[in-house]
């Protein structure tokens, strides 16, 4: 398939994973402990594992997957406060697919949809736009997730919905920024990652500029990143080769898609619809200073947490889960306690085995490593016994 | 057809003239008779199996001759959109149950067919899905010979759902089961993955995606019929519907404590399929399929399998996929074109809802 398979050669990966191969040799002898990489968006994490690029990386790289799949980090407060929205008999709920199983604390939107409440799967948040056209005497709430890769086609959206002098319509808004996750990871006691893959989807939006405290204050060397596998091979490569040279700079390996400035007219919209919490609670993570968006006071009519009563409830994460140090590096997924035991797929524990693209889902699903699957094995036979 | 019991030999033939159905027609009255005389009679092949008899009869001698196990299955329709490139929900119901059988080793015989029809539902493409499932129907070989309809409140059900059983018979050489992979089998598949899976999205009105995807919708019995002539020792043989190939894979897997590899350059997938796959997300590993059979045999048979399967229309594009191994048990491992290899576990959700 053309534009696809050329960013999927295996020869090309070859020649790249040899060229790691060198540079590496260089840096193993002046450090005790691996390289540690840690590619941000769940997305990346979702490549890399569906293209077993870990088994072809030197051993002393480990790969370290981040905090980048929104509907991981939502706290299970968030996801009763939806399903709470939902069960009004006025209201018609809409979202994404992977949206609707993450679990709250007593039902998932899938759940709660099986319970009849009006929830709809769709593909963007202009159909949740129409489903208010069509249904003027219902109010059509868009749970709307995500970080800068989505943000901007809901602030316009919520521009539409004004525009057309809609009032049946509103956001449940989650959005989450990017930027203070990663202070917030950089700034963790013991952290020691050594450079990151940033992600792709965010920087077209947001441009490379937000990304130079990274370099410049951590000193860490940082490549915005497409999501094809090679284009995660050349990047790691280019992440090492700073490392090698000793330099912390922001580079751009996505630059067929991300221009440098990112995209001005989608800042702008963002900019005039949502402004930034005080707090956000992240699951897994804890609560993180101007991390969350909400919307701003000249579109509180298309605010749901606003229109109508939310119990806004904070339920704490299961104390054995430990996504927390997954996410800084500190721990692999399978090193997890509740790892393929009481935490899987079909009943999550964790954020980060919520969605496939989750670092611990994508481990479970898609993981071969023989230590892993030997794990997982026993970890099932551990749970059949009464 | 059963529902109503009279021998019909004093009254005209019946006609249906209303334009959409309503309850009468499912109430067993004269509205009902002249639904089932004029749509389904008219298009199934009733006559010498008493349809309006409460059962069908079938003479038990005529099916010892060809084996010595009966096989029953079941499976019902409930597709949306009822009518997509490549098929309908009719045609469906017919090869879906008949493939049913075949994937057992059986051969196909006879199907019911039980309708549940959403009041205000139109005639026309009622007759349109009757006459699909007849012609589906006659390019498997089976005859349609009883069924069932009832009429539902609007909203009770969406627009028409279909169910059908069918009964096929064993014959004695043939023992196909998913417990029996062995490590060297072979494993194959007769041609493109998720085509079915990649039509129904394409006929999704709130996508709007424009393609040339068409299911790939089609009976397989008469296929397996010519595989199992030159391989009656099949290991394991079944249709790769909901759950795609990855599924059936690790059904596989885990009846047979084997290890199921399979090359993502040997996996025959539609540049179209692909495409669309790229765009939503989907993997399609997982993406259903109407027409396809995965088939694990001893490496030895592969090439009389190929040569057999490839002759048959269903099986143009055949062609080995994988292998099966010893360890580690119960898993199935995918040998990605980009050089790594990844484990295909079984999804835990659906890709999409109600796709057949």
């Amino acid at each position: 398939m053309k534009y696809v398979d050329e960013f999927r050669d295996p020869v090309l990966a070859k020649s790249l994973v040899r060229e790691i191969n060198e540079l590496v040799e260089a840096i193993e002898f002046t450090r005790q402990r691996p390289i540690q990489i840690m590619e941000f968006c769940g997305g990346h994490t979702h490549t890399i594992f569906r293209y077993g690029i870990e088994q072809l990386l030197p051993k002393c790289i480990e790969l370290v997957h981040g905090p980048g799949c929104p509907v991981c980090v939502l706290p299970m407060g968030r996801v009763d406060d939806c399903v709470s929205l939902a069960q009004r008999p006025e209201v018609i709920m809409t979202t994404f697919g992977d949206a609707m199983r993450v679990p709250g604390s007593k039902k998932s939107l899938l759940q709660a949809k099986a319970d009849g409440a009006d929830v709809r799967m769709v593909y963007s948040p202009l159909d949740a736009l129409r489903l208010a056209h069509q249904n003027k005497n219902r109010e059509v709430i868009f749970f709307a997730l995500g970080f800068e890769t989505t943000m901007p086609s809901t602030a316009l959206t919520v521009l539409q919905a004004e525009a057309d002098g809609v009032d049946n319509f509103s956001l449940f808004c989650n959005h989450i920024t990017t930027v203070p996750i990663m202070n917030a990871l950089l700034e963790t006691p013991g952290m020691q990652l050594d450079g990151f893959v940033a992600p792709g989807h965010v920087s077209m939006v947001v441009g490379e500029k937000p990304f130079h405290f990274v370099a410049e204050k951590y000193k860490k060397p940082i490549v915005i990143t497409g999501f094809e596998p090679l284009d995660i091979l050349q990047s790691i490569w280019l992440v090492i080769k700073q490392i090698a040279e000793q330099r912390a700079e922001v580079e751009n390996q996505y630059a067929r898609v991300v221009a440098s400035s990112g995209n001005l007219p989608a800042l702008e919209a963002m900019d005039r619809v949502f402004e930034l919490r005080e707090f956000f609670e992240w699951r897994g993570l804890g609560t993180i200073e101007h991390s969350g968006i909400k919307i701003q006071n000249d579109y509180a009519r298309f605010d749901a947490e606003r229109k109508f009563p939310v119990p806004n409830v904070k339920i704490a994460d299961p104390k054995s889960c430990q996504c927390g140090d997954v996410l800084k590096g500190v721990i692999k997924p399978w090193q997890c306690k509740v790892f393929a035991g009481s935490c899987t797929p079909e009943t999550p524990m964790g954020a980060l085995m919520v969605s496939s693209e989750g670092a611990c889902a994508a481990y479970y699903n898609f993981g071969s490593l023989p230590e892993l699957m030997a794990l997982k094995l026993a970890r099932q036979n551990q749970e059949a016994l009464p | 057809m059963n529902g109503s019991s009279s021998n019909g030999m004093r009254r005209r033939s019946g006609k249906l003239t209303a334009e959409t159905i309503n309850m009468s027609h499912g109430g067993g009255g004269k509205a009902m008779r002249d639904l089932i005389e004029d749509v389904f009679l008219r298009s199934f092949d009733t006559q010498d199996f008493l349809a309006l008899e409460d059962q069908a009869r079938v003479d038990l001698s005529a099916l010892t001759i060809l084996g010595d196990r009966l096989a029953l299955t079941t499976d019902s329709y409930v597709v949306d959109p009822i009518f997509f490139a490549g098929g309908d929900i009719g045609k469906l119901a017919v090869c879906g149950t008949v493939n049913d059988l075949a994937v057992g080793g059986a051969i196909a015989l006879y199907l019911t067919c039980g309708f549940i029809i959403e009041e205000g539902f139109s005639v026309t493409d009622l007759r349109r899905i009757a006459i699909s499932m007849k012609l589906a129907a006659d390019a498997a070989g089976v005859k349609i010979i009883t069924g069932d309809t009832k009429v539902v409140d609007r909203g009770a059900a969406d627009k028409i759902f279909i169910n059908t059983a069918g009964i096929g018979v064993i014959p004695q050489n043939i023992n196909v089961g998913a417990q029996r992979a062995e490590p060297g089998d072979l494993v194959l598949i007769n041609g493109f993955i998720g085509d079915h899976g990649a039509a129904i999205v394409g006929a999704r009105e709130d996508l709007s995606i424009e393609s040339d995807i068409e299911s790939d919708c089609q009976p397989l019995n008469r296929l397996i019929e010519s595989l199992l002539a030159v391989c009656p020792q099949v290991h394991c043989m079944r249709d790769a519907t909901r759950g795609g190939i990855a599924t059936v894979l690790n059904e596989f897997a885990i009846s047979s404590r084997c290890c199921i590899k399979i090359d993502e350059t040997a996996i025959p997938i539609r540049n179209e399929v692909r495409g669309m796959c790229e765009i939503l997300g989907l993997d399609p590993l997982y993406l259903a399929n109407e027409g396809k059979v995965v088939v694990i045999l001893p490496r030895e048979k592969a090439s009389a399998a190929l040569t057999a399967m490839r002759h048959d229309q269903a099986g143009v594009h055949s062609t080995i996929i994988g292998e099966v191994f010893n360890s580690p048990e119960e898993i199935v491992i995918l040998k990605t074109a980009f050089g790594g290899e990844r484990i295909v576990d079984m999804l835990v959700g659906d890709q999409l809802p109600r796709i057949c």
